[in-house]
C-alpha cells in the first residue's frame, strides 16, 4: 500500500461486496419466493435481477425475498417499488423478463407494460 | 453470486449462548439446500444486545433474528432463505406494544443509540481488513500523514475529546505534552486492561473492530513522534488477543504498519503485551511496569508517563475507547465530534448495561443522556415488576446514582458532583431487593483482593474497612462505626499513591452518603431492610398460614423446626442458622422472612 | 537429592520436548526486553503450571534474576505454582453476576467439589477459581469450565454441568 489511490480502490471494490448490508434508499424489488414461486423459477428471476443490478452499477435499490403473493398462476412474480412511485407487480418473470424489468423500470424509470399484472392505486 | 449475507454475532455473550454451534447449523443447512454459494455467513463483533443472543441478521432485508438456537437455526435457512418467509418466532417482540420487530431499526434498544465507537461492531467482519477499508478505514491515517503532527493534535484538542478510561483527562493535552517532552525514543501504549467488573466495551471493540485501534495508534505515533506501540490486553480476553494479533499481521501486509507507511517516511509498528490478572495494572504507571515485564506496582506522579513512561521514555497512554474515537475525529473534524454530547464532555460514551435490567448489553449514547433514558427507554426497565433503586458506575472506584438523579444528564462532571465517577462505563442497575451495605462490602472485597500491597493505607486500610463492613452485615455493628468508616475512608483516599487506593473507599462513602439509613438499620436495629444480609434475617412461621405439612421440619438441616402433623410448626430461633431452606420449600407462603 | 535438570531431561523425553518448545519460543522473540510475562504465559501453557525448574530456566534464558522472575509470578493471579486439575471451574463474581445470584452458585460449587477458590480436588479432576468479570454480563451469573462459558447459571444447573466433565 503506497498511496491513497490504492486505498480508495480497495474501498470501492469491497463496498461492492458489502453492498447487501448497506441501507438502500431509492427503492426495492421484491421477489416472491413461496414454494410455488420457486417451482416456477423465482430463483432464476432473483439471480437475474441481482446480476442485472450489478451490471448496471445500481447499489441503492434493495432486493428482498418474500413469501407467496397469492398469484400462483402468474408466478414467478416480482414487485418493483421505487420511492415516490406506485408499486408495480409483474408476472411470469423469467430470466429475460427479469433483466428487462431492471433495465427498463429500475434503471430507465418506465413501467414494463406488457408484464404488469397489478398496479398500486394512488 | 451472493444473494444474501447472514451476519452472526460472535461477541462474548453470543458465543456463551452457543453462537458457534448455531453458525455450524446454518452452514450445514445451506449446504443441504445447495445454496452455500449464494448465501454467505459472516461472523461479526458484538452487536450489543447481549440479552438477545445468539443473534443472526439476514441481509439485504436486515431481518433481525434473536435467541437463535441449534434447534431453530435451520428455520432461517429453510423458511427465510429458501421459501422467503420470515421466521416469526425468532423475531424480537417489543414487550409493551407486543409488536414484532423486523429489523434492528424497529427495536428501541438500537434506535436510541448513536454509534460512533461501535459503528463497525456487528456490521463488518473483524477479520477482513478490506471491509474496514470499505468503511473508510485507514483514510484517517492517510489524511493525518498529509497534515503536520501539530495540526493533528490541534484537531484533537479542538474536538474536546476526553479520556474514556475513567478520569476524563483532555486527550489533546496528553498528546501535546508527550510530543513536547524531551527524550527518545517515544512510545504509544493502548490500555486494554479492562478490569472494572461489568465493563466490556473495550473487549467488544478489540474483537469487533481491531483495525480502528491500530489506525488510531499509528496516528498517535505520527503525532507524538513514536515508532513503536504496545497494545496491553488482559489475559482474560483470549479472543480479543487473537483477533488483534491477526489484525496487526494484516495491517503489516497492507503496509499500514512497518516502514514507509503510505509512501511517506513514517515508520510504526505495534507489539501485543498480555496482562496476567492484576486489576491494578489498569492504573497507567502500573501498566507500564507490566509491559516492561515487571510486577505491576504503580509509581508516584509526577513524572507523568508523558515525561517518563515506558523505560523512562516519554509515553502516550490512552484506553481502547479513546483511540476508537480518533480516526473518525481526523476524518470528520472537531466540529462533527462536538455535534453530540454535552459542552464539557462532547461525543458519545459506551455503557455496559448489566444487573437488574431487562435489556443488558452494550449501548452507545451521547454524553449527557439521562439515567432514565438508559435504564428505562433503552434498557427496558427493571424485570420482575420490581422498583429501580440505584445504578452503580465506575466499578470498585465509583459509587451510586440514586433514583433522585434519574433525570440528571450523565457526563464526567455531573457524576463527579454526586460522588461517583464515569469510570470505563460499567453501569450496573440495582433493584429494590439490593442491600446497599452488602454491595459496598462486595466492592471493597474486590479492592482488598486487588490492592498491590505497596502502600499501607490501601493494603491495610481497605482490609480494616472490610472487617468493619463484615461486622455490620453480620449484625455486630457498633455505635460509631459509620463515623469510623468515613474517617478511615478519607485517610485512605488522601494517602494512597495511585488511583486504586485513592478511589477504593468510594463505594462505601457513596452508599453512606445516600443510604445512611440502611447502615443505621444494620447497626442499631440489627436489620437488613432489603433482606439480603443473612445474619440479620429472622425466619418465623405464620400460624394462620401453616397447615402442618411438616415439609419445612424435614428440610431444616439443624432440626430447628418442631410441630406435629397438621398443627402449626415453630422455628427455634436459638437453633436457626438462617439458611432459608424452609422459606424455599414451603408451598403455603407461611414462612416470614424479615 | 534432586537430580540436575540436564540429567532429568535425558531420562524424560516428554519433559525435554516441553523445555525445547519453550526454548524455541524464547529464541524467536523479536525483542526479549520486557518479554518476561509473555514468556511465562507460554511456559504455563506448555507445562500447565510454573514449577521451580521452569522459573530457573526462564531466568537463565532471559538473563533476568531469579528473584525478579519469582516476584512477577507471585504478583499476577494468572500464574500458578501448583499443578491444576484436569478441568478448571471459574465462577464469576463480577458485579453483574453478584447481583444476579453468583454467590449462591459459587457456594454450591464449593459444596459439591469440597474445595475453595484456588484449590484442586483430591482426585485432580477440578480446580476451582473465582474470577472478576469475564465480560458476559448480559448472561449473569456466569460459570466458565475450561474454555466453555455457561450463562444464566443456577445452583441446580451447575450441579448437572459438572457431571459432564470427567
Amino acid at each position: 500500500m503506497k498511496s491513497l489511490e490504492e486505498l480508495k480502490r480497495i474501498k470501492e471494490q469491497t463496498l461492492r461486496e458489502m453492498d447487501l448490508r448497506q441501507a438502500k434508499e431509492r427503492g426495492k424489488v421484491v421477489v416472491a419466493m413461496g414454494t410455488c414461486g420457486i417451482a416456477a423459477g423465482a430463483k432464476d428471476a432473483l439471480m437475474a435481477i441481482i446480476d442485472e443490478l450489478e451490471k448496471a452499477d445500481i447499489h441503492d435499490v434493495k432486493v428482498v425475498q418474500s413469501g407467496c403473493m397469492g398469484l400462483c398462476d402468474k408466478e414467478p412474480t416480482v414487485e418493483v417499488a421505487m420511492k415516490g412511485q406506485p408499486a408495480v407487480i409483474y408476472g411470469d418473470v423469467n430470466d429475460t423478463n427479469a433483466r428487462r424489468i431492471v433495465r427498463e423500470h429500475v434503471q430507465g424509470g418506465n413501467v414494463v407494460a406488457d408484464l404488469v399484472i397489478k398496479r398500486e392505486n394512488i | 453470486m451472493i444473494r444474501n449475507q447472514l451476519l452472526v454475532c460472535a461477541g462474548g455473550a453470543c458465543i456463551t449462548s452457543g453462537e458457534k454451534s448455531v453458525k455450524d447449523v446454518l452452514v450445514d443447512e445451506l449446504k443441504k439446500n445447495g445454496i452455500e454459494d449464494e448465501v454467505q455467513v459472516i461472523e461479526t463483533g458484538c452487536m450489543g444486545a447481549c440479552d438477545l443472543g445468539p443473534i443472526v441478521v439476514v441481509y439485504p432485508e436486515g431481518t433481525f433474528y434473536q435467541k437463535v438456537t441449534v434447534k431453530n437455526a435451520g428455520l432461517i435457512v429453510n423458511e427465510h432463505l429458501v421459501k422467503g418467509r420470515t421466521v416469526g418466532e425468532l423475531l424480537y417482540t417489543e414487550p409493551t406494544s407486543e409488536m414484532k420487530a423486523q429489523t434492528s431499526g424497529d427495536i428501541p434498544f438500537y434506535t436510541r443509540q448513536v454509534k460512533r465507537v461501535l459503528r463497525n461492531c456487528g456490521v463488518i467482519d473483524p477479520l477482513s481488513i478490506e471491509e474496514y477499508i470499505a468503511r473508510d478505514g485507514y483514510f484517517a491515517l492517510g489524511k493525518a500523514l498529509e497534515m503536520t503532527p501539530d495540526d493533528v493534535i490541534r484537531v484533537l484538542t479542538d474536538s474536546g475529546l476526553r479520556g474514556r478510561g475513567g478520569a476524563g483527562f483532555p486527550t489533546g493535552l496528553k498528546w501535546k505534552a508527550t510530543r513536547e517532552a524531551k527524550g527518545s525514543p517515544k512510545y504509544v501504549v493502548c490500555n486494554g486492561d479492562e478490569g472494572d467488573p461489568g465493563a466490556f466495551m473495550d473487549r467488544s471493540v478489540l474483537e469487533g473492530d481491531p483495525h480502528s485501534i491500530i489506525e488510531a495508534m499509528a496516528i498517535a505515533g505520527y503525532a507524538i513522534g513514536a515508532e513503536k506501540g504496545y497494545m496491553y490486553v488482559r489475559a482474560e480476553y483470549p479472543l480479543a488477543i487473537e483477533r488483534f494479533e491477526y489484525a496487526i499481521g494484516k495491517a503489516r501486509e497492507y503496509g499500514f504498519l512497518g516502514r514507509g507507511i503510505l509512501g511517506t517516511g513514517f515508520n510504526f509498528d505495534i507489539e501485543i503485551r498480555i496482562g496476567a490478572g492484576a486489576f491494578v495494572c489498569g492504573e497507567e504507571t502500573a501498566l507500564l511496569r507490566s509491559i516492561e515485564g515487571k510486577r505491576g506496582t504503580p509509581s508516584i506522579k509526577p513524572p507523568f508517563p508523558a515525561q517518563a513512561g515506558l523505560w523512562a521514555k516519554p509515553t502516550l497512554i490512552n484506553n481502547v475507547e479513546t483511540y476508537a474515537n480518533i480516526p473518525q475525529i481526523i476524518t470528520n473534524g472537531a466540529e462533527w465530534f462536538r455535534s453530540v454530547g454535552s459542552a464539557k464532555s462532547p461525543g458519545t460514551k459506551v455503557f455496559a448495561l448489566a444487573g437488574n435490567v431487562q435489556n443488558t448489553g452494550l449501548v452507545e449514547v451521547p454524553m449527557g443522556t439521562t439515567l432514565r433514558e438508559l435504564v428505562f427507554d433503552i434498557g427496558g426497565g427493571i424485570p420482575g415488576g420490581k422498583k429501580f433503586k440505584a445504578a452503580q458506575t465506575g466499578g470498585p472506584s465509583g459509587g451510586v446514582i440514586t433514583a433522585d438523579y434519574l433525570d440528571m444528564p450523565i457526563d464526567f462532571d455531573t457524576l463527579k458532583e454526586i460522588g461517583t465517577i464515569m469510570g470505563s462505563g460499567g453501569l450496573i442497575v440495582l433493584d429494590e431487593s439490593t442491600c446497599m451495605v452488602d454491595i459496598a462490602k462486595f466492592y471493597l472485597g474486590f479492592t482488598v483482593d486487588e490492592s498491590c500491597g505497596k502502600c499501607t493505607p490501601c493494603r491495610e486500610g481497605t482490609l480494616q474497612m472490610y472487617h468493619m463492613m463484615e461486622r455490620i452485615c453480620d449484625g455486630k455493628g457498633r455505635d460509631g462505626d459509620i463515623e469510623k468508616l468515613s474517617k478511615l475512608a478519607n485517610v485512605i483516599k488522601d494517602t494512597s499513591l495511585c488511583g486504586l487506593g485513592q478511589s477504593a473507599p468510594n463505594p462505601v462513602l457513596s452508599t453512606i452518603r445516600f443510604y445512611e439509613d440502611e447502615y443505621r438499620a444494620h447497626i442499631y436495629e440489627k436489620k437488613c431492610p432489603s433482606h439480603v444480609c443473612k445474619h440479620l434475617l429472622t425466619y418465623s412461621i405464620m400460624p394462620e398460614k401453616c397447615v402442618g405439612c411438616t415439609a419445612c421440619a424435614r428440610q431444616c438441616p439443624v432440626d430447628a423446626i418442631t410441630g406435629e402433623v397438621k398443627k402449626t410448626h415453630v422455628i427455634d430461633q436459638s437453633k436457626c442458622i438462617k439458611c432459608g431452606s424452609c422459606y424455599e420449600i414451603c408451598r403455603f407462603s407461611a414462612i416470614r422472612k424479615e | 537429592m534432586r537430580m540436575n535438570l540436564e540429567d532429568r531431561l535425558k531420562e524424560n523425553p516428554e519433559l525435554k520436548k516441553q523445555f525445547d518448545a519453550l526454548d524455541t519460543y524464547i529464541g524467536k522473540l523479536a525483542s526479549p526486553e520486557g518479554s518476561l510475562i509473555n514468556v511465562l504465559h507460554r511456559a504455563q501453557a506448555i507445562f500447565g503450571y510454573l514449577p521451580d525448574e521452569v522459573l530457573e530456566f526462564v531466568s537463565s534464558r532471559l538473563n533476568v534474576p531469579r528473584s525478579t522472575v519469582y516476584g512477577v509470578v507471585t504478583f499476577y493471579h494468572f500464574f500458578s505454582r501448583v499443578p491444576k486439575g484436569r478441568h478448571t471451574v471459574s465462577v464469576c463474581l463480577g458485579t453483574a453476576c453478584y447481583v444476579r445470584g453468583g454467590n449462591a452458585v459459587y457456594e454450591k460449587v464449593m459444596k459439591i467439589l469440597g474445595v475453595k477458590a484456588g484449590e484442586t480436588t483430591q482426585d485432580g479432576r477440578f480446580s476451582l477459581d473465582l474470577v472478576r468479570c469475564v465480560g458476559a454480563c448480559g448472561l449473569a451469573p456466569v460459570v466458565v469450565i475450561d474454555k466453555d462459558t455457561y450463562g444464566r447459571s443456577t445452583p441446580e444447573k451447575v450441579a448437572t454441568l459438572l457431571n459432564k466433565y470427567a
